[in-house]
């Protein structure tokens, strides 16, 4: 067997959602631990650095707006693959995924916003502007609303995931929008400092707690998806256990 | 396809008025903010493009959610699945036909509103050929609200919340397109072609996942 067949039926033996749930309750554990490393140790180091000459202390906002908005997006990203998988290769454990993961996008953009809005408070003097980055970010977190509404509404759940992926399809255009607006539109906020071309814009000094709060936040978001995947399963398997019950109550009568 | 075209016209034209509801709807948002903001002609005549573009959005999707719902309702729309023509093709169409009976109205009504709101012959032009440029994206990006919600009970609220956000970018370059029109400073072509282009792209990209959406539903 060749290895990129070999890794295809890896991924696909991930179809089958109790194999998910093992190799979940085997990596719950090490991801929660690690996370909480990663975190320990960026919050020592975003506190022990000294803060900006400019922004004092509120240069530490950054620690924590930089990773929600980077993982607003690659939620967004995430969904839209698990989308592409309901859609295309009719994956069950897709629609898992896309369905488990709007909540978390939500809560992340959210959190972008409010660091965003707090820090904004004592270096733009205001709580809000319409500027291009803070619109289109707002928008995106619109559209986790509505898809989190959507998928409320409809009853079937294998209907559901199928109508909401379109729409998440759609609404991937949102993200390149969201990722160049600092450089399309120069408004207040300002341009991308970290992925640039030419290096990172900012001091090694701010990069390193940046660093490894990112990786924790990402981490966090990971230990959270697989969590509330997992509770997806469970959560449709109580339900096909009712039914079935339901089913035979009403043919013992 | 023509047929269908005239079809959808004439059932949108005469069941229940939908055009002159649109119309009226229009009017009426326009006519509620002056009430909000106060009677300041100046002040009035400097938001009044965009309230004409806010309103027009709005109009535009007062009936979207009976774009298939009609048909799903009374069988129409498994018939549209199995026909031979692709269903890309069939969606565009409706798009098309549902875009000629509510929001050209809006466009032609929109000099008067424009009147209303104390601008100057320029600026009316300049609303009514955005409108007339950006108002069938809207539809378009509609259609795939409208797919979506066939397959809910009682979608009617839940297509806005779902269209509005993305129809931001539509309105955004509507309304800066339109400022650039009336202001010396600022040139009026770059916004207006991004503006068609948005229109062109969401006719590719609309009608393309309704129809993936439509299949999906109908199960």
């Amino acid at each position: 067997m060749s290895e990129t067949s070999l890794a295809i039926s890896k991924f696909s033996d991930l179809a089958n959602p109790t194999r998910f749930l093992a190799l979940a309750a085997r990596a719950i554990p090490w991801l929660t631990g690690i996370t909480a490393l990663c975190f320990i140790v960026g919050l020592y180091l975003s506190f022990a650095t000294e803060g900006d000459y400019q922004q004092g202390e509120t240069v530490r906002i950054m620690y924590v707006h930089v990773p929600s908005a980077w993982l607003s997006m690659m939620c967004y990203t995430i969904m839209s693959l698990s989308a592409i998988g309901t859609l295309v290769w009719r994956h069950p454990l897709a629609d898992v995924s896309a369905k488990a993961a709007a909540p978390l996008g939500a809560a992340f953009t959210l959190l972008a916003l409010v660091t965003g809005s707090l820090w904004g408070k004592p270096m733009w003097g205001t709580w809000w502007v319409w500027d291009a980055r803070l619109t289109s970010v707002f928008v995106l977190f619109l559209m986790y609303l509505g898809l989190i509404a959507l998928g409320r509404a409809i009853d079937d759940p294998s209907k559901a995931a199928r109508v909401s992926a379109v729409l998440i399809l759609v609404g991937f255009v949102n993200i390149p929008i969201i990722k160049f607006s600092v450089e399309w539109w120069n408004t207040l906020h300002q341009s991308a400092s970290v992925l640039r071309l030419d290096g990172p814009a900012i001091d090694p000094e701010f990069l390193r707690p940046l660093f490894v709060m990112a990786i924790a936040f990402t981490l966090l978001f990971f230990t959270l998806h697989i969590m509330a995947m997992r509770n997806e399963i469970w959560r449709r398997r109580i339900a096909a256990q009712r039914r079935l019950a339901a089913r035979m109550a009403s043919r013992e009568d | 396809m023509t047929a269908l075209f005239f079809r959808d016209l004439k059932l949108s034209i005469r069941a229940g008025g939908g055009a002159l509801i649109g119309v009226l709807f229009f009017l009426t948002i326009v006519a509620v903010i002056p009430f909000g903001v106060g009677p300041d002609l100046k002040l009035l005549s400097r938001i009044g493009p965009a309230i004409v573009w806010i309103g027009a959005l709005l109009a535009a999707l007062l009936g979207l959610d009976r774009l298939f719902q009609a048909e799903r309702d009374d069988g129409s729309l498994d018939l549209m699945l199995m026909q031979e023509t692709p269903l890309v093709l069939t969606v565009l169409v409706k798009c098309f036909a549902h875009w000629t009976a509510t929001s050209l109205p809006l466009v032609i009504a929109s000099p008067l509103l424009g009147l209303f709101m104390n601008m100057d012959e320029t600026a009316i032009g300049a609303t009514i050929l955005t409108l007339l440029v950006g108002s069938p994206a809207i539809t378009f990006i509609g259609a795939v609200g409208a797919a979506v919600a066939v397959a809910l009970p009682r979608g009617g609220l839940l297509v806005s919340i779902l269209v509005l956000p993305l129809t931001i970018p539509v309105l955004i370059f509507g309304v800066s397109a339109t400022y650039a029109a009336v202001e010396d400073a600022a040139p009026f072509l770059p916004p207006f072609l991004i503006l068609i282009a948005l229109t062109l792209f969401f006719a590719v990209i609309g009608p393309a996942a309704a129809a993936l959406a439509l299949r999906n539903t109908a199960d």
